[in-house]
C-alpha cells in the first residue's frame, strides 16, 4: 500500500475513535447530575406516575450501555432528544403528548446562522492573516513587521467581548454605519444577512486573525531558514522561485494546521459574540440552555460543537498527510 | 585588559577575581537588563496584585454597597458612575481585582497541582499508567475547553466551587502534556536513576530530583495557563454561568452593564463603563504575557530569530 493510504487510514480512524469517545463523555455526563434528575425536572408537580413515565420516556429504567446505543444510534440519524423546557407543568398533566420540542428542531436553522457567521470570518481572516504573516516574515524586523507584531499581541490579549464593545462603539454608536444587533432570521435576505452579521463577523476577525498572522510568521521564519532554502538561494535562483517552488510545498502542513486550528478557535469564540450581539446561533443556545439547565439541548449543541472542531483537525491531518513531500515520494 | 576590546586573552580570564554574588544581588543585575516591555509587564502585575490585596483599604465604598441613584454619571461622588443596582463601579472594580484574580490563580494553581503531579508521574512510571493518561487527556482535549465547561457547569450548576474544580481539571490537561514532556527528558538521566537504585521513593523523586530541572519551562507555562483561565473565568462570568452576583467580578460587570454601550453618541463615559472591567481583563492579560516573554527569553537561551 502506498504510505500516504496508510498514514490516511490511521489518521481517520483516529478521528473516528476520538469522536465515539467523546460521544460517551458527552452521553454519560448527563448521569454525573447529582440527585435523580427526573424528578428536578418535573418539579413539584410530579407524581409517582409522571415520574415513572418519564423515566421511560428517556429510557433510565434500562442499563447505561443500552441507553448509549439507543441514544447514539437516534443521534447518527438527527435525532437528539426532546428538551426539557416547557416540560414541568404541561407535562405532568398530559403526560402523552408533551409539548416539549425536539433539540434537532432547536438546533438546525441556528446551526445554519452559525455557520454562515463563521464561513464569513474565514473569508476575511484567512486571506489577511495568510498575507500579513507572510510579508511580516518577508519584512521582518523592519518597523512594519513591528508594528503588525505588537497589535497582533494586543487584539490576543484582549477577551472577545472587549474587541466587541470597542467595535459597537466606534461603528455602531458613535458612526452609525451597522446595527449593534445581528438579528437574522431564516426569510432574511443575503445580502442584509451580510450586513447584520458584520460587526460579529469582525470582532471574530479581530481575535484570530492576530493567532493566525503571528503562526504564519513563525511557520515561514523556521522554514527560511532551514539549509535546503539556503542551498537554494545559493543556486542563484530567483526569490519568488525559492519561495514558491522549494518553500511553498513544505509551508502548506504548517498553514493547514494554523488555519484549522483557527477556525477550531473560531466555533468557541462564536459562543462569546453571539451573546454579545444576540445573533441566534447555536453559542446563544448552548449559553441559554446551560443557564435553564436544559441538559438535552446543551449536550446537542456540545456534540455540534466538538464534531466541528474534531472534524476541521482531521482535515487539516490529512491535508497536511496530502500535500507532506516526504511521503509524497517514498524511497 | 589589554588595549583591544574585543581580544580574547587567557590572561585575563584567569586573572578575574569571581566575584561570588548574593541571589538578591544577581536578581537586581537581571531586572537591570530588563527590556522595556518586562518593566511594563511587573509594573502592571505589581499595581494589579497591590489593588487585590489592599481592596478594602483603596475602595471608597462596600463591593455590595447600594446607593439612591441607580446608573448615576461619573461626578466627584462616584468617580465611574453607579450600575444598575446603584452600586458604585470603582469599588466594584477594585474589589473584583481580588475576586476574579483569587479565583483565577486559585484554579490555575489546582490545575498544576493536577496535571503536574500526573505528568510527572506518567513520565517516571511510563507503562501503562502512561499510555492511560495520555490516551484520556488526548481525549479530554477533543472536545473546545469552553463548550465542555458550559457543559458541566450546566450539570453541577455555576457556583464558585465547581468553576474552580472544573476548569482547573479541563485546564490540568496541558499541564500534562507539558511536564509530561519535559519530565520525560530528565527522567531518562543518570541522577535519576541513581536515587531510584538508591531506593528513594517516588515522591522524592518527584519533587526532589526531576521537579527542579524542569522548573523554568512549568514558571513560564504558569504564567499563560494564567492568562488563558483568566480569560476563560471572565467570558463565563459574561456569559452569565461564572461568577455570581452579588460577588464582584470584572467578567459579570461586563454583562451587568452592558446595554449602556448604546448611550456611546449621548454620553461617552456612560459608555465606558463597560469597557472599564473589559480593559482592567485585557491590561492583566498584556502584562502577564509580556513578562513571560522576557522570563522565557531568559532561562531558553532561545533567541530565536532576534539576531
Amino acid at each position: 500500500m502506498h504510505p500516504i493510504v496508510a498514514t490516511l487510514i490511521k489518521r481517520i480512524g483516529l478521528g473516528i475513535v476520538s469522536l465515539f469517545f467523546v460521544s460517551l463523555i458527552i452521553f454519560s455526563s448527563l448521569n454525573l447530575l447529582p440527585g435523580d434528575f427526573v424528578e428536578a425536572v418535573l418539579g413539584q408537580s410530579r407524581t409517582e406516575e409522571t415520574v415513572a413515565t418519564f423515566r421511560k420516556e428517556l429510557g433510565l429504567d434500562k442499563p447505561f450501555h443500552i441507553r448509549y446505543v439507543n441514544w447514539l444510534s437516534a443521534a447518527v440519524q438527527g435525532d437528539l432528544g426532546s428538551t426539557f423546557s416547557g416540560r414541568n407543568a404541561s407535562y405532568a398533566n398530559q403526560p402523552q403528548q408533551s409539548t416539549a420540542r425536539t433539540v434537532t428542531s432547536l438546533l438546525k436553522p441556528r446551526l445554519y446562522n452559525t455557520f454562515f457567521l463563521a464561513a464569513m470570518t474565514a473569508l476575511i481572516a484567512v486571506p489577511l492573516s495568510l498575507f500579513l504573516g507572510i510579508t511580516a516574515a518577508l519584512y521582518r524586523n523592519t518597523f512594519y513587521d513591528r508594528t503588525v507584531n505588537a497589535s497582533a499581541l494586543a487584539t490576543i490579549s484582549m477577551p472577545e467581548f472587549f474587541v466587541a464593545y470597542i467595535l459597537i462603539i466606534c461603528l455602531a454608536s458613535i458612526y452609525q454605519f451597522f446595527p449593534s444587533l445581528s438579528n437574522v432570521t431564516s426569510s432574511t435576505p443575503f445580502f442584509e444577512r451580510v450586513y447584520l452579521s458584520i460587526l460579529p463577523a469582525l470582532t471574530l476577525t479581530l481575535v484570530t486573525v492576530a493567532h493566525m498572522m503571528r503562526m504564519t510568521r513563525a511557520a515561514i521564519i523556521n522554514l527560511l531558514s532551514s539549509p535546503y532554502i539556503e542551498m537554494a538561494q545559493l543556486k542563484g535562483l530567483s526569490r519568488s522561485k525559492v519561495i514558491l517552488e522549494h518553500a511553498l510545498p513544505n509551508a502548506w502542513a504548517p498553514i493547514a494546521n494554523i488555519i484549522a486550528f483557527n477556525l477550531a478557535y473560531l466555533i468557541v469564540g462564536v459562543v462569546v459574540v453571539e451573546v454579545v450581539f444576540v445573533y441566534p446561533g447555536v453559542g446563544q443556545l448552548m449559553v441559554d440552555s446551560v443557564i435553564k439547565r436544559d441538559i438535552p439541548v446543551v449536550q446537542g449543541c456540545a456534540l455540534v460543537f466538538a464534531l466541528t472542531y474534531i472534524s476541521l483537525n482531521l482535515i487539516a491531518d490529512v491535508i497536511s498527510i496530502i500535500t507532506n513531500p516526504r511521503l509524497l515520494y517514498p524511497k | 585588559m589589554s588595549k583591544l576590546e574585543n581580544q580574547y586573552s587567557a590572561k585575563d580570564e584567569v586573572a578575574t577575581v569571581f566575584i561570588r554574588r548574593t541571589f538578591f544581588q544577581r536578581a537586581l543585575i537581571t531586572l537591570k537588563k530588563a527590556p522595556f516591555t518586562a518593566w511594563l509587564g511587573m509594573t502592571i502585575v505589581f499595581i494589579y496584585i497591590f489593588v487585590a490585596v489592599f481592596a478594602p483599604l483603596i475602595a471608597p465604598y462596600g463591593e455590595a454597597q447600594i446607593f439612591k441613584v441607580p446608573y448615576a454619571p461619573w461626578d466627584e461622588i462616584h468617580v465611574f458612575g453607579t450600575d444598575r443596582l446603584g452600586r458604585d463601579i470603582l469599588s466594584r472594580l477594585i474589589y473584583g481585582a481580588r475576586n476574579t484574580m483569587g479565583i483565577a490563580i486559585l484554579t490555575t494553581l489546582l490545575a498544576f497541582i493536577i496535571g503536574g503531579g500526573l505528568g510527572l508521574l506518567a513520565a517516571i512510571l511510563r507503562g501503562w499508567i502512561d499510555q492511560f493518561l495520555a490516551r484520556f487527556v488526548d481525549i479530554l482535549m477533543a472536545i473546545p475547553s469552553l463548550i465542555f465547561a458550559l457543559m458541566l457547569l450546566s450539570i453541577f450548576g455555576s457556583t464558585a466551587f465547581n468553576l474552580i474544580i472544573i476548569i482547573a481539571i479541563l485546564d490540568s490537561t496541558r499541564v500534562f502534556r507539558l511536564s509530561r514532556a519535559v519530565g520525560m527528558n530528565v527522567a531518562v538521566m543518570e541522577y535519576v536513576e541513581a536515587a531510584r537504585l538508591r531506593g528513594e521513593k517516588i515522591g522524592w523523586i518527584m519533587g526532589r530530583e526531576i521537579l527542579p530541572n524542569i522548573l523554568p519551562p512549568l514558571v513560564a507555562e504558569f504564567g499563560l495557563r494564567f492568562c488563558y483561565v483568566f480569560l476563560m473565568i471572565a467570558s463565563l462570568s459574561f456569559l452569565g454561568v461564572g461568577i455570581q452576583p452579588p460577588t464582584a467580578d470584572w467578567g459579570s460587570m461586563v454583562r451587568e452593564t452592558g446595554e449602556l454601550i448604546q448611550y456611546a453618541q449621548y454620553d461617552i463615559t456612560a459608555a465606558m463603563t463597560p469597557i472599564l472591567p473589559a480593559a482592567a481583563i485585557g491590561i492583566l492579560t498584556i502584562g502577564v504575557n509580556f513578562v513571560v516573554d522576557w522570563f522565557l527569553y531568559l532561562t531558553s537561551g532561545l533567541k530565536d530569530e532576534h539576531k
